[in-house]
């Protein structure tokens, strides 16, 4: 099922064309309304109005993320405050966080495209959502939350965590669908199975999962456990949220970049070269209709590969693989985007402790583990000595791991010769 | 009046108590008592040694994480009632006791209880005039 015929299925050509004058405009707009494109643009000696065609796009630099957090909190936004109506953020403490706005005009655009991807699942407003995808400054749930409106169904804003309550209301409320990431997917099924519950009774007919990378093998078993067909959607927080590329129905394989709202690169992560269509690649993304917070050449970290040929579905958007790796150090933990930096950071700050860590991270079950080693410093034993304080400054960890990254490690002080200076820092034990 | 008592930090997985026993054994350290403190993912190694200093030394150079504490070492005669007759005393002031443990000296006609206070001196004061006997460091070490 196709939400906007018209420009879901714009053939190739005047795509590009819509792509080059909206890729004008928003250069022309951030050139005259963030000094960090006009310093960037100034500093490659190009200007807006020498971009003629798709092509040039290459001529433009880059936008990282060390430039997102270096203007932490509002200085990449394009309009006024007084035009924002809503803010989202990624994790991380000051400086290491990300600040996401959205002019009204901003949030109506991704309610379609969420509306345009939950449409490419075959949902109408006849569906019960379940949104487990969690609420708050994470875009998952929200995103997800006002496109299902969009298009009439009934949605349940679950959010994430108390999986008995949810397996409550799967049950009681019927919903159709089942939206989160694919790990708690599972989760939820090894709970069922605990109270006795068979998932396949439930009137469950389409997952939608995304927000954290997962292979076929792990969708295989959503779809065999749940009697449900898994698809694939994909979002990033500082590009707009979910609703970026979703995965159709018809087609399975791959999913859609909604190219009349960005322009997707692949490039080589190492030169930043652009790859041809086809090789793997970090994505770069473009937002071409973005009005509080656009970004020009966003490279993202997710490593990818397009696919040009044409889809059954009748879309003619280009489509991704599913995301299966990352360019750099980012971690994906329960769906949240995780930089060691940021757990040095953290830690840095707790009063003598040293950033000598490690950090494991695993699965029980279907659930990601973590567990954080942390050296016990001179300093912090030499003061005290005593039981109490050592575990004062675990509890400490603890809380500021959740309160600044929203994850709960279980937290170990350990003595120093465990740790060498040599060892890596982060230690991934999940097979994806 | 005060003891010195040394601290390790010990993570609770195999070898590690033995690690430091070695490192001990290897300076010719002699340990006058100890105690082990643990939590679920790590414990405290308590001492009282012949040396101070040169076991302070040595765990160190060999990574261990260590700190000084002051103690109050108190002997009582070793029958019912002994510790009991300190404990009186101390909750009568209000100081708190947080952690202690004891030996029997060679004799075995007393023993000695090392206790941490959280307040030292006070206590050391109030048991002194309630006729306890208060062992210095230097005693103690040389016992």
């Amino acid at each position: 099922m196709i939400y906007n015929e018209e420009f879901e299925t714009l053939p190739r050509e005047a795509l590009r064309a819509l792509q080059v004058k909206r890729l004008q405009q928003v250069l022309e707009r951030v050139y005259h309304s963030v000094g960090f494109y006009k310093k960037s643009l100034d500093a490659a000696k190009i200007k807006p109005h020498e971009i003629k065609s798709i092509a040039d796009i290459g001529k433009l630099p880059f936008i990282t993320r060390q430039d997102l957090r270096d203007n932490y909190p509002f200085g990449l936004f394009a309009v006024p405050m007084s035009n924002i109506v809503r803010l989202h953020a990624s994790s991380g403490t000051s400086g290491r966080s990300t600040v996401f706005g959205y002019t009204k005009r901003d949030i109506e655009t991704w309610s379609e495209l969420m509306a345009r991807s939950l449409a490419a699942a075959g949902l109408t407003k006849n569906d019960i959502i379940h949104n487990a995808f969690g609420y708050g400054l994470f875009t998952g749930g929200l995103g997800l939350h006002y496109g299902a409106e969009k298009i009439g169904a009934s949605v349940i804003p679950m959010s994430g965590g108390n999986s008995k309550r949810q397996i409550m209301i799967l049950q009681d409320f019927g919903p159709t669908v089942i939206c989160c990431t694919p790990s708690y997917a599972l989760h939820l099924a090894e709970e069922g199975k605990a109270l006795g519950v068979d998932m396949k009774s439930l009137k469950l007919r389409v997952g939608i999962f995304g927000a954290e990378p997962w292979n076929k093998a792990m969708r295989d078993e959503i779809e065999k456990t749940f009697g449900i067909t898994a698809l694939d959607l994909f979002g990033l927080s500082e590009v707009i949220g979910p609703g970026i590329a979703m995965e159709c129905l018809e087609g399975r394989n791959g999913l859609h970049i909604f190219e009349d709202h960005f322009i997707v690169e692949t490039i080589n992560p190492k030169t930043g070269e652009v790859l041809p269509e086809g090789e793997e690649g970090e994505l770069v993304f473009t937002t071409l209709t973005k009005e509080a917070f656009p970004l020009i050449r966003y490279r993202s970290g997710d490593v990818s590969r397009l696919i040009t040929e044409p889809c059954r579905c009748g879309r003619t958007h280009i489509k991704m693989e599913r995301v299966l790796k990352r360019s750099d150090d980012m971690l994906i933990i329960r769906g949240v985007n995780i930089f060691p930096s940021q757990i040095e950071a953290i830690l840095t700050d707790i009063e003598g402790l040293e950033p000598q860590y490690q950090l494991i991270v695993d699965k029980a079950g279907a659930l990601d583990t973590l567990e954080l080693h942390v050296e016990v410093s001179d300093k912090t034993f030499s003061d005290s000595g005593g039981v109490k304080e050592l575990q004062k400054i675990e509890k400490r960890i603890l809380k500021d791991m959740k309160d600044y990254l929203g994850i709960a490690p279980n937290v170990k002080l350990v003595e120093p010769s465990t740790l060498k200076k040599t060892d890596a820092r982060i230690i991934d034990k999940r097979r994806i | 009046m005060k003891v010195e008592q040394i601290s390790v930090f010990l993570e609770n997985k195999p070898g590690s108590l033995e690690h430091a026993t070695r490192v001990l054994r290897d300076a010719s350290i002699n340990i006058r008592t100890l105690s082990l403190a643990e939590t679920v993912d790590f414990g405290i190694l308590r001492l009282i040694v012949n040396d101070v200093e040169k076991a302070n030394k040595v765990l160190k150079d060999a990574g261990f994480r260590v700190s000084k504490t002051v103690v109050v070492a108190v002997e009582v005669p070793d029958k019912p009632g002994g510790l009991h007759s300190i404990m009186e005393v101390i909750s009568v002031e209000g100081i708190n006791v947080e952690y202690l443990y004891a030996f029997v000296e060679k004799s075995g006609q007393n023993a000695v209880i090392i206790f941490r206070f959280d307040a030292p001196e006070k206590a050391i004061e109030v048991l002194m005039k309630n006729s306890f006997t208060v062992i210095t460091g230097s005693k103690l070490y040389e016992f």
